[in-house]
């Protein structure tokens, strides 16, 4: 009971791993690719949580200055919009040409 | 002597079992959700409630930043896009491709890895032992600055400017990418 009511590094670890899974079970089951890359964006938060929770627990070893997982959780945040960004004008560029936005009707490049 | 070190946070496991459950339903929705302005509004649902996890985590910089950029930003543009591609046919159509079965299968093989790790990691002794120190947020933001520009501190200056070069690439490709004729 201490361990559940004790909120530790862990319980944020446990957490970012579920919502990674949630995000790569989005990515690899679904058609629509507004979905797929919502999925993707799921996936870059569970890592973002990741590194703050261990930001914080970094704290406790070396200071309240140590906040190295801050600032590379707002990098990510700065790749997801790009990415973002990049993403959907690809798609955009996609729907122009195919008149459809499900990914297994993109199929030019496979065998 | 800072009053956040004087007076702990109140109801903490309260809070985070509310705010992980309110991330895990809304992850849910948006993977489930047939319509994609559904799952556009579980994801902003599921962001916010990771921003308040952030202040629970003594950061309100990543706070702030995740609620204006995320939540305010990338999500109205997913919500832009969604109007201008929305075709009513979506909806009615298969949702899930047909590799879904081994989607799943992957998926799990990856939730099995995680499981095992974790328990094995925290078998006997606790994997993070947990010193319980209180930092207040008033000093966050500058420490976040100090690090990312400070001439002397500032370990991250190089990956800032590359970022920024990074955003350039990405509007340039964003255009490149969306117009008819270049």
């Amino acid at each position: 009971m201490d361990a559940m009511l004790h909120i530790t590094t862990l319980h944020y670890l446990v957490l970012g791993a579920a919502l990674f899974l949630l995000g790569v079970i989005g990515v690899l089951t679904r058609r629509n690719v507004v979905i797929v890359l919502m999925s993707i964006e799921l996936i870059l938060n569970a890592v973002n949580l990741n590194l703050v929770a261990f930001s914080r627990y970094w704290q406790g070893i070396h200071g309240a200055g140590a906040l190295h997982g801050q600032v590379f959780a707002i990098f990510v945040i700065t790749d997801a919009a790009a990415e973002a960004a990049v993403g959907l004008g690809i798609l955009i560029a996609f729907f122009r040409n195919k008149e459809t936005v499900n990914v297994d009707e993109v199929n030019l490049l496979k065998w | 002597m800072n009053p956040a070190a004087t007076n702990p946070p109140v109801a903490t496991p309260f809070f985070f079992y509310l705010l992980a459950a309110t991330m895990i339903i809304g992850g849910i929705l948006v993977i489930t959700r047939k319509n994609a302005v559904h799952s556009a509004m579980a994801l902003i649902t599921a962001l916010l409630a990771q921003s308040g996890l952030y202040l629970m985590l003594y950061a309100p910089f990543v706070a702030g930043v995740q609620i204006i950029l995320y939540a305010g930003g990338i999500m109205v543009l997913f919500l832009f896009v969604i109007m201008l591609i929305n075709i009513e046919r979506t909806v009615k159509e298969r949702q899930f491709n047909k590799q879904w079965l081994v989607g799943i299968v992957a998926a799990a093989a990856l939730g099995g890895l995680f499981i095992a790790v974790y328990t094995t990691a925290t078998a006997g002794k606790p994997l993070f032992p947990e010193g319980r120190v209180t930092y207040g947020e008033g000093q966050n933001t500058q420490a976040v600055a100090a690090l990312l520009f400070d001439r002397s501190a500032g370990q991250y200056m190089f990956a800032f400017e590359i970022a920024s070069l990074l955003l350039l690439v990405a509007i340039i490709g964003a255009v490149v990418m969306a117009k008819k004729r270049i």
